[in-house]
């Protein structure tokens, strides 16, 4: 009975704000609408008992990514009203494109329970084991059969960050106030760069 | 009681106003961005649903590299978009033009 309370609750949060995240007029209230689907569809990932994906969507999402967002659009000094232009005459399209698309997803729901599809069986060499928390399976999982895709999930990482940075790095004019020379640095060594001082108990050090 | 059915129709419900998102703020690639968080979104939790329902981890696993690429797709698409504006000015879709296409 709460199960479905729940489900309910969460799956109508969840719809309403995406509804409101594409029909916001200002983007930030576009962003703060979607933490709000992304705290519900962690709630609906918890009543199914996948604690740890739904924490994970709280935290890189919530924590991450809605906070980039919000800091781009705070960012940027945009007229978002001429943005919105096509809003209307977009709309027809928008949705008949909906509405084709919702058909098929139906049709398939449709069709799945039915039962004409033969959807394989769990394989078994993945299911939980009974008395062990979802991040226990799920660390086993991972860590024993994907361990390859769990290195390369950190390397796209890695370039992403890279990407970003050169991206958005603003390269400063030459003799510039915090120029990095590289040569300079290379030819650094601890005599000149360092001195050995040795003061007196209860003494300043001049430099 | 809630089967996976209540589960897939959520997250075709969230996959079709993703896509309509889109259509609707044709100009604005900000909201653009977001509908297609939201299609990933509604990926993800059709991916939990199954390997929940199914008894199989699997699912959950590839929730999570679906996780880290659209994550990494948000902070290259915003890093595209911050320098895109600090040379033109303005972020309008109609305006990227600058490879002829």
């Amino acid at each position: 009975m709460i199960q479905t309370f729940a489900f309910y609750l969460f799956a109508v949060l969840l719809v309403a704000s995406a509804v409101m995240v594409i029909m916001a007029r200002n983007p930030v209230h576009s962003v703060l609408w979607l933490i709000l689907a992304f705290f519900n569809a962690a709630g609906l990932m918890v009543l199914v008992g996948a604690e740890f994906i739904a924490m994970l969507l709280v935290i890189v999402y919530v924590g991450a990514v809605a906070v980039l967002f919000l800091f781009v659009v705070m960012m940027l000094d945009i007229d978002f009203a001429e943005l919105r232009a096509g809003f209307i005459s977009n709309f027809p399209l928008g949705i008949a494109i909906a509405l084709v698309l919702l058909a098929e997803l139906v049709l398939g729901i449709g069709a799945y329970r039915v039962g004409v599809l033969d959807l394989g069986a769990a394989s078994g060499n993945a299911a939980p084991l009974l008395d062990r928390s979802n991040v226990e399976n799920l660390g086993a999982v991972l860590y024993r059969d994907y361990l390859f895709l769990f290195e390369a999930a950190g390397i796209v990482l890695l370039v992403a960050m890279v990407g970003a940075i050169v991206l958005t790095h603003r390269q400063r004019p030459d003799g510039a106030r915090g120029q990095q020379d590289i040569g300079k640095q290379v030819r650094r060594n601890p005599d000149e760069a360092t001195v050995m001082k040795q003061p007196k108990i209860g003494e300043g050090v001049e430099l | 009681m809630i089967g996976i059915e209540h589960y897939i129709v959520v997250s075709a419900i969230l996959f079709v106003l993703g896509v309509l998102g889109i259509f609707l703020n044709r100009k604005n690639i900000i909201v653009i961005l977001m509908a297609i968080e939201l299609i990933l979104l509604s990926v993800n939790i059709n991916l939990v649903a199954f390997s929940a329902f199914l008894g199989d981890l699997v699912g959950q696993v590839f929730a999570m590299f679906v996780l880290t690429v659209a994550s990494g797709e948000a902070a290259i698409g915003l890093a595209i978009l911050v320098i895109y504006f600090r040379g033109r000015g303005t972020i309008a879709v109609d305006d990227v033009d600058r490879l002829k296409g």
